[in-house]
């Protein structure tokens, strides 16, 4: 309570803005009152800087050096060199960041595209609605990762554009279902009658009474949606569906795989180090997930 | 005289289930004047939550009109609507469902101040909210700023409900089983909080209960209605229609409403009707609906033609051949 009252003391023309602000400033304290929130975000952070800022300080190296084959991991170099000798610590540094954001490309496309033609279906209705919603079961029947198999001998996925798209169109159709039921059973509620009784207009009951409600689902099922893309691409990569080009953490796998490390203990930060960064940076996002959940579903909150 | 403030005008409610039509409310004509409380009394289903909703403008009757204060509110202009939506709100049966989850308590009342421009600034807006929380008896007001609904209890949601429906200065609440979700200790001290409102601020209510002890309790100067089936059956002053029911079914209602008083109930006279089974609303019996329960059903007639509301005495109307006199003059003269 002390807090809240000098923040409505005054009234400024940056009131919205402020507000966006404080908004956001309480939702990183609330997830930080959460120690797995917490230490999600901190992973999450930790790839963020690992894969977009330190690629602009540390150069990838890419000189095979004979006499450094398999060499063991140093200080230096923290997990050793594979099998031409490059350092696999920068291939580490400059594999995450394709990946991630063909991820979260992705993500967005397919959280948009199944929160809108959820909420459209609930709203619209009628044959629309039951049309729609055939599509959905259909879609939902079909195996992803086989037809991911399937499209990729016929479309050449080696543009990340072309596989953000892919995976997005491929995974819309879990969140068009989950929006449309929600907004339906939303929109029946009494506090949205309540809302419409005091004519709050139609952009605050989309706004500030329907949506809100939805938030906490519809972050986790994006989060989540970042890790099923990360997951597709690196078995894409290691199934070598896609052109092995660059390199990012799939690509290691699949190198490391086919140059024998599974054969050879010396190669055993080749193969680990990819692993590592991939499982870690799911294990942030699914850490984050459950403190998101908490920020914007105020009854978890204790 | 001036015009009631609002007036429902022979509506009919017809819904579509699985597309065979339902008659909720069928040609229900109700007035209510400014400052007046009037109870609606009725078993489940009767139809009484969809008048409430037709009354504050939430759902569009099939047929009928809605007059407020003598203007058809459906057919109104922007202006004179805006008006209404703000004179006429609604207090939700269940306080569970009727507050956003997602909102604090100050989010929720501040909402419709800054809609409709209530509040100059946010000092105001602090004064307008603490000012609302006082009047429902939420207190200490700083301890409820900033919760969340589920931090409230039951009861203290139903006040907070109340608080956001006087935001906007109502001069007519629909309070749609305002009470009968919350516990009975909090019950009287809601009813007795509502009374206040009303005879302060001169607020006009529909009560819609379906407890007669409540109606009594809080409608004793007003009116009740009794309906029955999506059909008003009687329609008077409460102590008339308590003290001298005419209807055989508000009989039936009144004799089963328990009595503190253990000699009173041993004395009391029951009704017995001749079934217990309300009828379905699609399938309604032909003339007087009420007439296969009815202890005083008379062939031939009340099973035919359906009974207008007519008056008994001043005031009191009844929708029942026999209570009315009807059945016997017929009777004569066939």
């Amino acid at each position: 309570m002390a807090t809240a009252t000098p923040s409505l003391e005054r009234p400024s023309p940056l009131a919205p803005l402020n507000s966006l602000f404080s908004g956001i400033w309480s939702g990183v304290r609330l997830l930080g009152a959460n120690r797995v929130g917490l230490l999600g975000l901190l992973g999450v952070t930790f790839f963020f800087i690992l894969c977009f800022v330190m690629p602009l300080i540390i150069p990838l190296d890419d000189k095979v050096k004979i006499d450094q084959i398999y060499a063991a991991p140093s200080l230096l170099h923290p997990f050793g060199f594979d099998s031409q000798g490059k350092d696999v610590w920068t291939q580490i540094i400059h594999g995450g960041r394709t990946l991630i954001l063909i991820a979260v490309g992705a993500a967005v496309l397919a959280t948009l595209v199944g929160a809108a033609l959820g909420a459209f279906s609930a709203v619209i209705g009628g044959r629309f609605d039951s049309a729609l919603m055939a599509l959905v079961d259909v879609w939902l029947t079909i195996p992803q990762l086989p037809l991911l198999i399937v499209l990729a001998a016929f479309i050449r996925v080696n543009d990340p554009w072309t596989l953000v798209f892919i995976m997005g169109l491929l995974s819309w159709a879990p969140l068009t279902r989950a929006v449309r039921s929600q907004v339906l059973s939303i929109k029946q509620r009494d506090f949205i009658e309540a809302a419409r009784a005091l004519d709050l207009g139609t952009s605050h009951i989309v706004f500030r009474e329907v949506l809100p409600n939805m938030m906490s689902y519809i972050s986790i099922n994006f989060i989540l949606a970042i890790t099923y893309a990360m997951y597709f691409q690196t078995s894409l990569v290691f199934l070598g569906l896609v052109p092995l080009s660059g390199t990012n953490w799939g690509v290691m796998i699949r190198f490391a795989q086919t140059r024998g490390a599974i054969y050879s203990s010396d190669s055993f930060w080749y193969i680990m180090a990819p692993v590592l960064a991939i499982a870690l940076f799911q294990l942030s996002l699914v850490a984050l997930e459950r403190g998101v959940a908490e920020v914007f579903n105020p009854r978890l909150r204790s | 005289m001036t015009a009631p403030i609002l007036e429902l005008d022979n509506v009919t409610q017809i819904f579509r289930v699985h597309n065979r039509p339902m008659a909720a409310v069928d040609g229900v004509s109700l007035t209510v004047n400014e400052g007046e409380t009037v109870c609606l009394v009725g078993e489940s289903g009767c139809g009484k939550t969809t008048m409430g909703k037709i009354a504050c403008g939430l759902r569009q009757p099939t047929y009928g009109r809605v007059l407020f204060r003598g203007q058809d509110i459906w057919k109104m202009d922007k202006k004179a609507w805006t008006e209404y939506r703000q004179a006429v709100q609604i207090i939700h049966q269940d306080p569970y469902a009727s507050l956003n989850p997602v909102q604090t308590v100050s989010q929720i009342l501040s909402a419709p101040l800054q809609r409709h421009g209530l509040v100059k600034n946010r000092a105001q807006m602090r004064d307008r909210i603490y000012e609302l929380l006082l009047t429902v008896d939420l207190t200490p007001v700083e301890d409820f700023y900033d919760k969340f609904p589920h931090q409230l209890s039951g009861g203290q949601r139903q006040r907070l409900s109340v608080a956001r429906a006087l935001t906007v200065n109502p001069s007519f609440i629909v309070a749609d089983e305002s009470v009968s979700m919350v516990d009975v200790s909090i019950r009287v001290s809601l009813l007795r909080m509502l009374g206040n409102l009303r005879d302060r601020l001169g607020v006009a209510f529909l009560f819609i209960t379906h407890d007669l002890a409540i109606a009594k309790y809080f409608a004793w100067q007003g009116r009740i209605g009794v309906m029955y089936v999506g059909r008003m059956v009687e329609m008077g002053s409460t102590p008339q229609v308590v003290n001298h029911p005419e209807h055989p079914y508000t009989r039936a209602l009144l004799s089963a409403v328990p009595e503190a008083d253990p000699e009173l109930t041993r004395h009391k006279e029951r009704v017995s009707l001749r079934s217990q089974d309300i009828p379905s609303l699609f399938n309604l019996p032909i003339g007087c609906a009420f007439h296969p329960r009815c202890p005083l059903f008379v062939e031939g007639t009340c099973d035919r033609v359906e009974p207008a509301l007519l008056p008994v005495e001043d005031g009191h109307t009844v929708a029942c051949h026999v209570a009315t006199g009807q059945v016997v003059a017929r009777e004569r003269a066939a």
